[in-house]
């Protein structure tokens, strides 16, 4: 039965994660990431599924893998360096097309960096952390409710879209405690796995007309070949450059020709707005607040949040930027979403930066002075 | 026309491989085959996960369920095919290389949980598909592109690591002992929990090449004269070069992970049903 409960960020994505059918995680322990492992090894046996704890982060992703392409949906979580780690599997997801969703609680810094501070500065490394051009999701939650709905809609993309899904909460949301509302099963969508029943002529990668392709589970009465290697239609590997760009190109084309699924923002007041703050996760909390005081005061200011940053919705903020005169960017990184703000603007608006790196967060004070500063006449 | 076993485990229209003339993968392929049919293991139920590597190109003419992983990553990722679905067999197959160096933490680690696997190590002394540099198995003082002068390094005895790890069934023979390996094989296949084969093979293109050993006939009588059969309790002193052959360790009393983990479902279950 649907209830609310007091959890941690952590737990509800956890929760998230049971609800959306996930019956398999294997992680490695790294703060501020470990609550999910901890609690998912008390509660995933109880819906008889498996919780394996891997000898580090490389075999963690390998494990997910492996579990979903034997047809059990599959999570691990990580922070930072467990996420670098990571990189080398979470393209073969890509290249495999098979569904993962990967949860990277931030923390601060490079390297080790600040490992129980907060911090967003793997908003690049999401998307480009894999070597070459390869499809990924990734979607940033803002708080406990958002942990759990977030997950089962990274749940949901992986399925549709085969390939892995990313959730990037920082190390606040990971940690914050608030209520969050489970719903009933079957209230909130879930997809489950799709196989076809036939494929054409062993085709097991074939496209279909929406970009997606839907391999066979192992054990599922076709006998697949999964590879890393760029491979034909029927996943044997290949070198034709004619196969192997097609390959390639397919690939990367399903996020762009499913593009509307995966656009989701929180936007307030933007319509009229001259400057609006736009930000990510937690943080866009804070931007929220300050919009709306600045609102009262009688600027027209708004607020624009990604809940899927990649693909980055550029579609919105390009529209917004022909009636914006300024965007101020506030983000704990020097600049990753700014960055792709300002490619998107194209210089039709001014685009501020607020930039903090010390493991703290952006506090109201902060952003209210940021938003005063940018000139009425931007 | 092929043999019937070969026809049924075989991607025939995938043949001929990629492998060089005089390569021992295409015996050792043969061997696991055979031992598949004599089992009668269905392809439908068996999946077969390999690495990166000359021998990891194996699965693709393998006919059943089969994956290519990232360099070493083979026994992370069978680990989580085996814990999601226990009712299939599963079969890791990895080079030295890819075993003993960039995946030798996986080996260790699946060894420890007795994950009920069949891995096998087709161990040609060499990092062969880059075309001959050292790689942890290869003996003192032989000549690769890394090691003009001879490798200063010792190979791993991965039988023993694998020991102390924790595996439940160790065996080792050569593609010149191939009746031998075919009863091994099948044995590990047979042993529930981590079973662990290594196969040394014959690489006369990158490793016998530098070491006066171009000729594939040289590279098995190379593998035929360097075999110590094991016998317990005799064990000796051996050359970098020698290797024990035969079934080198076995114990049937130790649960594999996969059942641990069902007995463990069912306790917490109980326990729920109880307090509710």
């Amino acid at each position: 039965m649907a209830h609310t409960v007091l959890l941690q960020g952590n737990e509800a994505c956890a929760e998230g994660a049971v609800y959306a059918g996930c019956r398999f995680y294997g992680g490695y322990p790294i703060t501020p990431s470990s609550e999910i492992a901890e609690y998912l090894s008390r509660r995933l046996p109880l819906v008889g599924g498996t919780f394996v704890q891997m000898e580090d982060e490389i075999a963690s992703i390998a494990s997910v893998i492996g579990a979903s392409m034997a047809g059990v949906k599959a999570m691990t979580a990580t922070s930072g360096p467990g996420f670098s780690l990571m990189q080398e599997n979470l393209d073969l997801a890509a290249v495999t097309e098979t569904p993962v969703v990967i949860v990277n609680s931030m923390r601060g810094g490079p390297s080790t960096g600040l490992p129980t501070a907060t911090g967003q500065g793997d908003l690049m490394q999401a998307r480009w952390g894999s070597h070459s051009d390869h499809p990924v999701v990734a979607l940033a939650p803002a708080g406990a409710q958002e942990m759990f709905d977030l997950t089962v809609r990274a749940f949901n993309i992986a399925e549709h879209l085969r390939l892995p899904v990313v959730l990037l909460p920082e190390a606040v949301v990971s940690h914050i405690r608030e209520a969050v509302r489970i719903p009933d099963a079957g209230e909130m969508e879930v997809i489950e796995r799709h196989q076809p029943e036939s494929y054409d002529g062993g085709r097991f990668f074939k496209r279909n007309e929406h970009g997606l392709a839907f391999p066979p589970t192992l054990g599922g009465g076709f006998h697949p070949h999964y590879t890393g290697l760029a491979h034909a239609e029927d996943g044997f590997p290949t070198s034709d450059p004619e196969t192997a760009g097609k390959f390639i190109e397919g690939l990367n084309l399903k996020v762009a020709a499913n593009v509307e699924l995966l656009t989701d923002y929180e936007a307030e007041a933007v319509d009229d707005a001259e400057l609006i703050l736009a930000s990510f996760g937690v943080t866009g909390r804070a931007c929220q607040h300050v919009a709306r005081i600045l609102r009262e005061q009688g600027r027209r200011v708004g607020y624009f949040r990604p809940r899927i940053l990649w693909p980055f919705p550029e579609a919105r903020l390009r529209e917004l930027s022909r009636t914006a005169r300024a965007f101020l960017v506030a983000e704990l990184n020097l600049g990753q979403m700014r960055l792709e703000v300002e490619r998107v603007v194209c210089g039709r608006a001014r685009v501020v930066g607020l930039h903090k790196v010390d493991g703290t967060m952006l506090e109201i004070d902060e952003v209210l002075a940021a938003a005063s500063e940018v000139p009425a006449d931007a | 026309m092929h043999e019937a076993f070969v026809e049924k485990y075989a991607r025939t229209g995938h043949l001929p491989t990629i492998w060089c003339p005089g390569c021992g993968l295409g015996t050792a392929m043969r061997i696991l085959m055979r031992a598949l049919a004599d089992l009668e293991i269905d392809p439908g139920r068996l999946v077969v996960v390999s690495g990166i590597g000359c021998s990891s190109r194996m699965v693709g003419y393998l006919d059943c369920n089969t994956v290519h992983t990232t360099h070493g990553r083979a026994l992370a990722v069978a680990t989580g095919i085996k814990l999601a679905r226990p009712e299939l067999t599963v079969v890791a197959a990895m080079g030295d290389g890819d075993a003993a160096s960039i995946g030798g933490n996986h080996l260790i680690h699946a060894a420890r949980r007795n994950l009920d696997i069949t891995t096998l190590v087709l161990n040609n002394s060499i990092y062969g598909m880059t075309s001959g540099q050292t790689s942890p198995m290869t003996p003192h003082e032989a000549v690769t592109t890394t090691a003009p002068l001879g490798n200063l390094e010792h190979k791993f005895h991965l039988c023993d690591m694998v020991r102390g790890a924790g595996a439940t069934y160790i065996a080792r023979a050569s593609t010149y002992h191939h009746m031998l390996a075919g009863r091994l094989l099948k044995e590990a296949l047979r042993h529930r929990g981590f079973a662990f084969v290594e196969l040394l093979t014959q690489c006369p293109v990158y490793f016998g090449r530098f070491n006066r050993m171009s000729n594939p006939s040289d590279m098995l009588r190379w593998l035929r004269d360097n075999a110590v059969k094991y016998v317990p309790g005799q064990e000796k002193e051996l050359r970098d070069e020698q290797f024990y052959i035969g079934e080198l360790f076995r114990d049937e009393t130790k649960i594999d992970y996969g059942e641990l983990l069902r007995q463990l479902r069912e306790l917490v279950r109980s326990r729920e049903a109880k307090g509710s």
